[in-house]
């Protein structure tokens, strides 16, 4: 399935990571999956929340520049060559991986990847030809939410 | 020296019969700046004791200047003068007669004090009246007006000439851009008048309110107080959906209102009976030819309480002779793209803030809030240009960031002709000013 993720600018100095953080938190905000790419000088923090409406909102009141782009959820086996069952039906498509991350969820012996592709539709239909398991909305918030 | 007091203060002349004044026939005109310079000139000699030890030195007399042609046989007057002469040296009215003070912004350094009498004041308004004219702005208009109330001359100088207008007058003053916003929206704003790099400020915090500036009543806006470019008009009128004048002056000369642009938008026309224009060569004091850039040199004609001749303005311009579309005869000044003075030296390289402006606009079409940070780390300086991070050019991809970042720095060395470092910075993490934007921050160790 494709989610919204949220892409922040940050500076990379100390006490920025913070700032967005302390925002969604405040703003009863829970963080269900994210990744940070780093640079020498800056990093973009990526976030799927749930409401990720109120978490742009939140952001951007604060000043902070926000983009919003669709990723896909889909699932891997928590073991070896887990990753490379998900990765054949993408190669065998010729499609660009333009970044991915992991996390585990906390059912099961499944880890959820997010990908970045550039068209995500394309990939969406690449993969929908193959064995692999896509996460949907509800499956992907329960299995993070807290107990 | 008599002049027409403006409306709305002692004598009623109605904007209409102002402005008759930018339509006079060359001939006439110079008849009317020539009357005016010799008295200007005789009022310098005897009542202010720099313009008549210049003259003495220079071996002149009142009676050598008889006509604006004479205008290069004095010396000139710079703003180092008005510091040295600081706070009273070039009153040529006494106190009893001036009604006003005001002060240069400071920006360049120690401000200076500004007299009015009471005919300087309406010979201000007169040139803000038809300054506002200009623009479109009547009396059926709401003027909003976000230039800084107070020593600045931006804020009574609208203030003053939108009421003689028959305007209605926001007195807002600067800063505070959501209320701006808010005010803007409820009180049916169709003017405003502010600093361009305030109204971009404006410009972005409505979209973070939500508020669809496109959609207000505002349909004109007046800008000055800094030197801004062509891209940012049409980021400005696109964003606002309004049409966007250019309007210059200074406190020294009189306030805003020496020059406004009439919506043909091919310069600034200059009220030339009220003050003259030079250009001159900055390095040799030379007189440069209509067409040719150089450095803005005005001797008022109609200003009591501090004449000022010949007085360098350090903005870098030219002037343009030839009849405008819309009839006036008053020659055009091209905006203003730098200051002498905004210059800073880079290793050995000199470097205006209008050309990194102009490479930053090259790479995305639009101009983001920027500032020029130069430090000095064992002795060797470094440049950084520090630019927020605008809607347009963030993406989630850190090679897409990475691109542009090189992309700038790559045109930001070919404008300038040396490296700077280019950082990308969060938005709002730049200090905004309510007034005149500043752009260089030196953190150089300097002697002195």
């Amino acid at each position: 399935m494709k989610f919204p993720q949220l892409s922040v600018f940050i500076e990379n100095r100390p006490g920025h990571l913070i700032v967005p953080c302390r925002l969604l938190a405040a703003a009863g905000i829970n963080i269900v999956a994210l990744s940070l790419a780093e640079t020498q000088k800056y990093g973009i923090l990526r976030l799927i929340v749930r409401d990720w409406h109120k978490a742009k909102d939140v952001l951007e009141a604060n000043g902070f520049r926000v983009s919003v782009t669709e990723v896909l959820a889909v699932q891997v086996q928590d073991r070896p060559g887990g990753l490379v069952a998900v990765l054949e039906p993408i190669v065998a498509a010729g499609l660009n991986v333009e970044y991915m991350y992991a996390f585990a969820t906390k059912m099961g012996d499944e880890a959820v990847l997010v990908f970045r592709f550039e068209d995500p539709d394309a990939a969406l239909q690449a993969l929908k030809g193959s064995t692999v398991a896509f996460v949907d909305t509800v499956d992907l918030f329960s299995r993070s939410s807290r107990a | 020296m008599s002049h027409a007091l403006a409306p709305g203060l002692e004598n009623d002349r109605s904007a209409s019969d102002l402005i008759k004044a930018d339509f006079l026939p060359r001939e006439r005109l110079r008849q009317v700046q020539d009357a005016r310079l010799r008295n200007m000139v005789r009022l310098g000699f005897e009542k202010v004791p720099l313009y008549r030890q210049r003259f003495e030195a220079a071996g002149i007399t009142p009676d050598d200047v008889q006509s604006v042609d004479d205008l290069s046989r004095l010396p000139f007057i710079t703003k180092e003068d008005l510091r040295d002469a600081y706070p009273l040296g070039l009153f040529a009215a006494p106190m009893s007669e001036v009604v006003r003070l005001h002060a240069s912004s400071g920006t360049t350094g120690r401000q200076v004090l500004v007299p009015y009498t009471r005919a300087d004041l309406a010979v201000w308004t007169e040139a803000m009246v038809r300054t506002l004219t200009l623009s479109g702005v009547g009396p059926d208009d709401v003027v909003q007006n976000a230039y800084g109330y107070g020593l600045f001359t931006g804020g009574l100088g609208v203030h003053y000439a939108a009421e003689a207008l028959g305007a209605a007058v926001i007195p807002i003053s600067g800063g505070n851009a959501a209320r701006q916003i808010a005010v803007m929206r409820d009180f049916g704003a169709t003017v405003i008048c502010s600093t361009p790099s305030f109204f971009l400020q404006l410009i972005d915090r409505a979209e973070e309110a939500g508020v669809e500036l496109r959609g207000l009543r505002l349909r004109v806006g007046v800008f000055g107080a800094e030197p801004w470019s062509e891209e940012m008009r049409q980021r400005i009128q696109q964003a606002a959906g309004i049409e966007a004048f250019d309007i210059y002056g200074l406190a020294e000369i009189v306030g805003p209102g020496v020059a406004g642009e009439c919506s043909v938008h091919r310069g600034l026309h200059v009220l030339e009976d009220l003050f003259f224009p030079e250009i001159i060569d900055p390095a040799s004091g030379r007189p440069l030819p209509d067409g040719e850039e150089g450095e803005l040199t005005l001797t008022t004609l109609a200003k009591q309480a501090m004449p000022m001749l010949r007085y360098r303005t350090g903005d870098i311009t030219a002037l343009e002779a030839g009849e405008c579309p819309c009839g006036r005869t008053l020659r055009r000044m091209r905006r203003v793209s730098h200051r002498s003075d905004d210059l800073f030296i880079v290793r050995g390289v000199n470097v205006y803030p209008a050309q990194i402006e102009s490479a930053l606009l090259a790479v995305k079409g639009t101009l983001p809030h920027y500032q020029i940070v130069l430090t000095e780390e064992d002795g060797r300086e470094r440049a950084e240009v520090q630019i927020e991070v605008t809607p347009d050019m963030f993406s989630d991809r850190i090679g897409v960031l990475e691109e542009l970042q090189d992309n700038l720095t790559r045109k930001v060395a070919q404008a300038v002709g040396v490296h700077l470092d280019v950082r990308l910075v969060e938005p709002r993490s730049l200090a905004r000013s309510e007034g005149k934007a500043r752009r260089v921050l030196d953190q150089r160790n300097r002697p002195g």
